[in-house]
């Protein structure tokens, strides 16, 4: 476990909404190329704590943040660390799919237009992104068609394939499968522990057993506390606090 | 017999409903009914595209074409100026306006909505009028030019009102995909959000051109009652609208003169219609999707 090389390591995070605290004094590591699962009960602040890695929090009012998260080194809670280019490096994927109302195709050009690349690779790299999507075989034939009439599973892979396009380092998932069929859930799934190779990544799930299909490391919250945090095969055999065992167990959630 | 009740209820509920076609069913009956005299007289092709306007002199000449430039005029200068300033305030209101500004801009554009047009037809003649001929040089300021200005203003809580409405149904998820893939709020704004609500935007611009087109008594008051074909902006037109409120007064009953405004209503009501009928296609496209 040594050579767990930390890709983004978040230290001391309090976020307030208002006067409410949501996460109190959280930190965690992220290692490259592992897929860390955050579960816990509805509420219990996963969303909102991934949501502080690519500077999505500032789009909430009357929300405040305390604490570090570094990642490769720059403080992305630091004010003047520039959102655009965090974006860029830490991609994310939303609990309902959200392609734009566009084609297929200018659903991932987008992304790479807000770069600046230049056009003639546009098309090449939509179809990579596609594939590692594993969506390209799918849709090959209407890239022109609109985005809207593929099915949830398909919107949602797209969606990832959109993220891909632009080269991120990370990629955060929020609850990605939360409102897709069993098998579109397994299609994310496998495309997750396909992309881990080459990305880092955070996953919010309200399944447990996702979490164990899918995760090297997990994190188990509670009412916006990190009870624990350990490699997965050790959390799900051997959960070391009291609470993990009982959430893990199904006594409440 | 609840079941009986509630047959009669719904009945009730639509001949209500349906009253509405009647009425339109009237309304296109008296047009037609009033303005066919007219169309066994004179050629309706002189008529539409007959240029002069010479109703009472002997013989008298109907032709509406300086009228319908006069409109043309009119509502296109007016377009360029509630499309630009609608769909400005809108995006502004919708997307970037901060809460306090926001709550106090919106009832603002909507009491602008409120406002009378005979309101806005003093504002012309005491305001407008003067500055732009003061403005420009002119000998009077009552010309296409002014009666635009104001019929712009005028439509701008058209366009502004439904044009927010449809940038609040593009859910909120665009905005949320287009940030987390590096866009800033104005890549946002124009590259995602106002295409998703370009139907819209859209509808709203037809109705305030239907709107432009039908308004009477602003232009009646602005637009200096010269019915020739208009060399530019800056010369007095006549509108069909101002033609038929001006001249219905003085057209004995049953004349000739009389039925001819008859049929510029007729024309007018074909118009706006169509506008109507083009909103509505617009919008039915956008809510199969």
């Amino acid at each position: 476990m040594d050579d767990n090389k930390i890709k983004i390591e978040a230290k001391n995070i309090n976020f307030y909404y208002g006067q409410m605290q949501i996460l109190k004094n959280l930190s965690v590591n992220f290692y490259e190329n592992q897929v860390t699962a955050f579960i816990g009960p509805s509420g219990c602040g996963k969303s909102t704590f991934i949501r502080l890695l690519n500077k999505m929090n500032e789009l909430a009012p009357n929300s405040s943040v305390s604490g570090e998260i570094y990642l490769d080194g720059e403080n992305i809670l630091d004010k003047k660390t520039n959102a655009v280019k965090i974006r860029r490096k830490v991609g994310m994927v939303f609990q309902k799919p959200n392609p734009f109302s566009k084609t297929i195709f200018q659903n991932i050009s987008y992304g790479l237009q807000l770069c600046k690349t230049p056009k003639k690779l546009i098309p090449e790299i939509v179809e990579e992104s596609l594939k590692h999507a594993a969506l390209w075989n799918e849709v090959k034939d209407r890239l022109h068609k609109s985005a809207l009439e593929l099915s949830g599973g398909q919107q949602q892979r797209l969606c990832i394939a959109r993220c891909l396009a632009i080269k991120p380092e990370v990629i955060l998932f929020d609850e990605p499968c939360a409102s897709l069929d069993p098998i579109s859930t397994s299609k994310i799934e496998e495309l997750v522990l396909k992309l881990k190779k080459y990305y880092t990544i955070a996953i919010v799930t309200h399944n447990m057993q996702q979490a164990a299909r899918v995760s090297d490391q997990t994190a188990f919250m509670y009412l916006g506390e990190l009870i624990e945090f350990s490699p997965t095969k050790e959390m799900f055999v051997v959960p070391k606090e009291k609470k993990t065992q009982e959430y893990l167990s199904g006594r409440f959630g | 017999m609840f079941s009986l009740k509630e047959k009669a209820i719904k009945l009730i509920f639509a001949c209500l409903a349906f009253s509405c076609l009647l009425f339109l069913l009237a309304i296109v009956a008296a047009l037609f009914l009033e303005s066919y005299p007219l169309f066994l007289k004179v050629n309706i092709f002189k008529f539409i595209f007959g240029k002069s306007w010479y109703p009472t002199f002997d013989p008298p000449e109907f032709g509406i074409l300086p009228l319908i430039s006069g409109t043309f005029l009119v509502s296109v200068g007016a377009l360029f100026i509630c499309i630009p300033l609608g769909i400005g305030s809108a995006l502004y209101i919708h997307e970037l306006a901060p809460e306090k500004s926001r709550k106090i801009l919106k009832p603002l554009v909507e009491f602008l909505g409120a406002v009378p047009s005979i309101v806005f037809g003093f504002f012309a003649l005491t305001i407008v009028a003067p500055f732009i001929a003061k403005t420009f040089n002119l000998p009077t300021g009552l010309c296409a030019l002014t009666a635009s200005l104001v019929l712009g203003i005028m439509a701008i809580p058209t366009i502004t009102s439904i044009s927010e409405d449809a940038l609040s149904f593009v859910p909120n998820s665009f905005r949320e995909a287009s940030y987390a893939l590096g866009a800033n709020k104005f890549q946002t704004m124009f590259s995602i959000i106002v295409p998703a609500a370009s139907s819209g935007i859209l509808t709203s611009i037809i109705l305030a051109t239907g709107r432009i087109v039908g308004e009477t008594m602003t232009v009646l008051m602005a637009s200096g009652q010269a019915a020739v074909i208009a060399k530019s902006f800056f010369s007095p037109v006549r509108p069909m609208t101002a033609t038929i409120a001006s001249e219905m007064g003085e057209a004995a009953s049953g004349s000739l003169h009389y039925h001819s405004l008859f049929a510029i209503a007729l024309i007018l009501f074909l118009i706006t219609l169509a506008f109507n009928i083009l909103a509505e296609k617009i919008n039915q496209k956008y809510t199969k999707k």
